[in-house]
This record gives structure tokens, C-alpha cells and sequence, in this order.
């Protein structure tokens, strides 16, 4: 197992579609970083505005790493689902394309252990893209922008509010955020790798990937009562955003943010099960069928 | 002699059609066995099933008597194969291709048990290079490195010479005569070239529409007298004349301005071209076609071809 897992990573960290999304990752942090520090305030004025501008704060220390790293996540973090599938959609089928699947499944090794392997491998690049984004959004912006306290701007049912989390306390809720984050890519890696049981092709899995996560978020973020109830909580898009429930402290009676709290931490463990679940689900699915595939290309 | 493979009423089913019906052979240790039948006569499907790509609809295989269930990889540890093309990761190199493959037939790698491979096809100075770069011929090779890195005893070729080029087609043959002679690999060759098989194989078995039609040893099959040869002169029409007096008189099946061609028995040739040379003949060539190709076509005819053009 131990060599199939190095011999993926291996043909990944060959493949030059491996470093579009380091790449693509770089280019948007960078474009961010830029424009915030040429004209950061303007967007704070705007966000303080929509907050109904209660809130007194010097603007120019709002803007730090802390908050840009947030504010970056909460852009591209729906995004990377793309970059994500990009590979693990290639996993089966690329090799299908390629022909090398007929190669490999004549070599003594179980379709199981390939599938696992693959999954593996999808993991760890997906883990290797959060790692980059966060030296890029996060320890970057922190040399750039420095540190401080940080302001979450959070909109709750129809009001808007800001949530302020001390310096010493940001880090932890950081590591726990790309942690969750990663649980949540890995779906979108698992169910990349199991569409890609089925083709003979990588574009046809990694669009499907996409269009699936595109109709589920959407259907995610409807606000129709018997949808709320029926469909999103089974949906795996209504949690790829639970990390930020790492940044929604809790607070006492006066409204005062509780150090190291958590607003909902049933909620995020919940997010987490059902997260994991989808992942058991589509990897299940993926042996299952690749067992029982005849390979025909 | 061991048999060493042997499929019992093996049988695939796509979508209601029986691409490959009750078929049985054996397989012995040391054989170059020939697999011979047309395009989609099954041959693919059936080598398939032999390596676990594809699950046989029903019908068991045995390799050294031990029946082979899906998933169990007592054949694949001890074989090696090409099956249609010989696809590679083309953006790795030629010796990253075998390091990796050599890695997951489960063998210890080392660079000289790489090299050695790839100095066995004649391409460890082209180690470095990346497969895309690679001719067909190449990779044809870069798949014989890849299927014997592991030392199988047995070795499956399905259509090695297709896309290959005369000198690629005869490298091709001589390697699995060294395969059989030299390293005393067992080796199952399908082809839909007949005169592939017989140069190689010393056993065959022919398949038509996934069922046996004949399957046996190679020399047993043929038979030497009835060879079709081929005779070109710079005057057919002349050397027609030549032979009018002739036991082989009665023998010509076809002259025109191209050739003559006679059936006869292969011994009977030399006797020929000396009774030709002897009236002043001037042979271009004599071509004996062997009667497998037309013992093929006779078992296997099924009256879907296009008819012969004749001018």
C-alpha cells in the first residue's frame, strides 16, 4: 500500500495540471493582497456601512493578516472544490484515457488497495493546496498586513454583526478551520474519484464533480422551508463553509466574546459526521464499483 | 509437460451477445501458443479474462490447476503482459516507467534491475527521455521491458506488431523466440496475422465469433502439401508455357501478369525453380503462402467479406 501511495504521489507531482491550482491559488492571494493594501479601507467602510456603522474601530489596524486570511478563504474556499476535482477526477479515468489502467490492474495489486491509494494521494494534494493557501492567505498577509485583533463580519438571519477576536486567540481557530476545511475538500475528492469509475475520460468526471457541487450548493443556499427540512441537511455543500463556525465566538450575557469559545461547537461536530459519512459513502462506492468494472479501454 | 493455463467453458456476455462462448484450451508450460482469429473474434476479451480485467460471464481458468477467482493474483504475480497497445505514462521517462511498474509487480527495484530491462529492448540510452517521445516501435518495447521486469513465467502478447513497422514486426518476433528458447518463458501471442503465428507459435488455437474452431499443434495443423506458391518471371505468360509439360500443369489456380500461383507441396519447391533456372527463367520470386492463411480463412469463413478484386 505503502509503495502504490508513493507511486501516485509520485505520478501527481509529475503531472503539470498538479500546479495549475498552486498557481491559480498564488495568482488570487496575490490580486487580493495587492488591491486591499492599495485600497483596504474602502472595503471596510463598505462592510462597516452594511453593519449599520455602530461599531468604532481604528480601520487601517482592521485591515491585518488575521482578517485577510479570512476574508481570502471566504472567496476561494468555494472555489477550490475545481481545483480539487482537476486531479482526483483524473485518478480512474485518466488512466482509462491513457491506457495504463489495463497495465496496472494486470499487476498484482487489489482494485480496492488502487482505489484507496488514489484516494490517499487526492487527500494529501488536497491537504498540500490548503497548506500552500494558508503560507499564502495566512503567514503572507501576516508579514504584509502584520497582526491584531480580528473583526469577523457576519451576517445572521437579517441582521449584520461583528464578532472582534483577540490576537491570542486567532491561531488555534485558523489550524481548526483549514483542518475542517480539509475533511470538506476530501468529499469533493472522494466523489471526484468515484464519477471517475465510471468514464474513460478526465473531463467528463471533473465537469460532473463540478456541476454537481454547482447544483448542490445552489439548492444549499435556497431559502425555501421544505428544502431547509428535507433536502439540505443530506446535502454535503450545506457544510463546505462550517469552518467558519471556528470564528463565530461565543459571547456572555453582556455580549462579551468568551476567549477560546465556540459558538456552536454541536453544530461544526455535526457538520463534521455528516462530512465524513459522504466520504465513507462515495469511497464506498468507488470500490464497489471499480471491483466489478470490466476494463474495456 | 505441465499445463500451465487452461480455460474451462469460458464464456463473456455483453449486452446479450456472447462475445466469447464455452471456450476451452490448454496452455503448457514452455508453449508459444498462438491465439489466432479475427478482428473481434474475441481474442482480447478472452486474454482479458486471463489477467482479471474482465470477469468471465461464467466458466473458470486454471493456472497450474489452481482455479483463479477474481481478485486472487496467483497469475498476475507470475505473469506479464501487453494487452492492445502498450500504453505508458507518457510524461514520465522510459526509466521511471519501469521503476514504477517493476515497483508494483512487487519485485526489489533496484537502477541495474532497471537498466537491465531497458538494455534488453535496446533503450537504456534513451532512459531519460520521456515515452511521449517514443516511437511505436519503442513503446512496444518499453512494454516488453515493463511486462517481464518481474520474471513471469508467463508472458501474454496481444497483437505485438500491430503498428509496427517491417524491422519493428521482426524485432517483435525474434524477442519471443528468445522468450521461449533462451528464457524458457511461456508465451500466449494472439494475432489476427496469420503468418505471425506460424513463424512463432508451436501450438494455436483459432477462435471464431468467441468459440474454438481448432485448436492443436502447429505443425500437425498445417499441411505441407498443399502450399500455395507464388511465382513471379519477367514473362508470366512465357514461363505459363514452361510449365504446360509439367507435373505442376494441373496444379496452376491463378496466372496473371503478376504471378502464377500453384498449389503444391512445399518439398516440391526447390524441384521448381530448378526446372524453371533449367528453361532459362528469369524468377523475380516465389512466394510459398502457406496453407494456414487459407485453412484459416476455410475454418473461419463465414461469408462477410468483401469479395476479392479482380482485374
Amino acid at each position: 500500500m505503502w509503495s502504490l501511495l508513493q507511486i501516485e504521489l509520485y505520478k501527481i507531482s509529475k503531472r503539470p495540471r498538479t500546479y495549475i491550482a498552486f498557481a491559480s491559488i498564488a495568482a488570487i492571494v496575490s490580486i487580493f493582497q495587492f488591491a486591499f493594501k492599495a485600497d483596504g479601507t474602502s472595503y471596510i467602510n463598505m462592510l462597516l456601512q452594511s453593519a449599520g456603522d455602530t461599531f468604532e474601530l481604528d480601520r487601517n489596524k482592521a485591515i491585518n493578516g488575521y482578517f485577510m486570511c479570512y476574508i481570502i478563504l471566504n472567496t476561494l474556499l468555494i472555489q477550490i472544490p475545481i481545483l480539487v476535482a482537476l486531479v482526483a477526477g483524473d485518478a480512474i479515468s485518466g488512466e482509462a484515457n491513457m491506457g495504463t489502467l489495463r497495465l496496472l490492474l494486470t499487476k498484482p495489486i487489489s482494485r480496492t488497495k488502487i482505489i484507496f491509494a488514489k484516494f490517499i494521494a487526492s487527500t494529501i494534494y488536497t491537504i498540500a493546496l490548503l497548506v500552500f493557501m494558508a503560507i499564502m492567505a495566512l503567514f503572507i498577509s501576516m508579514l504584509i498586513f502584520g497582526t491584531g485583533d480580528m473583526l469577523i463580519f457576519r451576517a445572521k438571519g437579517d441582521e449584520s454583526q461583528i464578532l472582534q477576536i483577540t490576537q491570542n486567540d486567532i491561531m488555534w481557530r485558523y489550524f481548526a478551520a483549514f483542518a475542517y476545511a480539509a475533511v470538506a475538500l476530501t468529499v469533493i475528492a472522494a466523489l471526484a474519484i468515484l464519477l471517475s469509475v465510471f468514464a474513460e475520460n478526465s473531463i467528463g468526471p471533473i465537469i460532473a464533480t463540478v456541476c454537481i457541487v454547482i447544483v448542490c450548493t445552489i439548492i444549499s443556499n435556497m431559502n425555501v422551508p421544505i428544502i431547509d427540512k428535507t433536502i439540505k441537511p443530506w446535502l454535503f455543500t450545506s457544510y463546505l463553509v462550517g469552518w467558519k463556525g471556528f470564528f463565530y465566538i461565543a459571547t456572555d450575557i453582556d455580549n462579551v466574546p468568551i476567549k477560546g469559545s465556540l459558538e456552536n461547537w454541536t453544530a461544526i461536530r455535526n457538520s463534521l459526521i455528516i462530512l465524513l459519512a459522504h466520504i465513507f459513502i462515495f469511497l464506498g462506492a468507488a470500490v464497489y464499483f471499480f471491483k466489478r468494472k470490466d476494463i474495456l479501454s | 509437460m505441465n499445463i500451465l493455463l487452461e480455460a474451462r467453458n469460458l464464456t463473456k456476455r455483453f449486452a446479450n451477445v456472447d462475445v466469447v462462448k464455452n471456450l476451452q484450451f490448454t496452455v503448457n508450460e514452455g508453449d508459444v501458443y498462438g491465439f489466432l482469429g479475427q478482428n473481434g473474434a474475441g481474442k482480447s476479451t478472452t486474454l482479458r479474462m486471463i489477467l482479471q480485467l474482465i470477469a468471465p460471464t461464467s466458466g473458470e481458468i486454471f493456472f497450474f490447476n489452481n482455479k483463479i477467482k477474481q481478485g486472487n493474483n496467483t497469475l498476475l504475480r507470475q505473469s506479464g503482459a501487453i494487452i492492445e497497445r502498450p500504453d505508458m505514462y507518457k510524461y514520465l521517462s522510459a526509466y521511471d516507467n519501469v521503476h514504477l511498474f517493476a515497483k508494483l509487480s512487487g519485485v526489489k527495484v533496484t537502477k541495474q534491475l532497471v537498466m537491465d530491462q531497458l538494455e534488453m529492448v535496446g533503450l537504456a540510452e534513451r532512459c531519460n527521455d520521456k515515452v511521449k517521445t517514443f516511437s511505436q516501435g519503442m513503446k512496444q518495447r518499453m512494454g516488453i521491458a515493463v511486462a517481464l521486469v518481474h520474471q513471469p513465467k508467463l508472458i501474454i502478447l496481444d497483437e505485438p506488431t500491430n503498428g509496427l513497422d517491417p524491422q519493428g514486426i521482426a524485432d517483435m518476433r525474434n524477442l519471443i523466440l528468445r522468450l521461449s528458447k533462451e528464457m524458457s518463458k511461456t508465451v500466449i501471442v494472439s494475432s489476427h496475422l496469420l503468418s505471425e503465428i506460424e513463424v512463432v507459435a508451436n501450438r494455436m488455437l483459432i477462435i471464431n465469433k468467441g468459440q474454438k474452431i481448432v485448436e492443436g499443434n502447429v505443425a500437425q495443423l498445417l499441411d505441407p502439401a498443399n502450399t500455395l506458391v507464388e511465382i513471379n518471371t519477367t514473362n508470366n505468360i512465357d514461363t505459363q508455357q514452361k510449365l504446360q509439360n509439367t507435373k505442376w500443369a494441373k496444379c496452376i489456380e491463378k496466372i496473371n501478369s503478376a504471378s502464377i500461383k500453384i498449389r503444391m507441396s512445399k518439398n516440391e519447391v526447390p524441384d521448381l525453380i530448378e526446372m524453371l533456372s533449367l528453361n532459362n527463367t528469369n524468377i523475380l520470386s516465389v512466394t510459398p503462402r502457406h496453407s494456414l492463411e487459407d485453412y484459416f480463412l476455410s475454418l473461419t469463413n463465414n461469408n462477410t467479406h468483401v469479395e476479392p478484386f479482380t482485374n
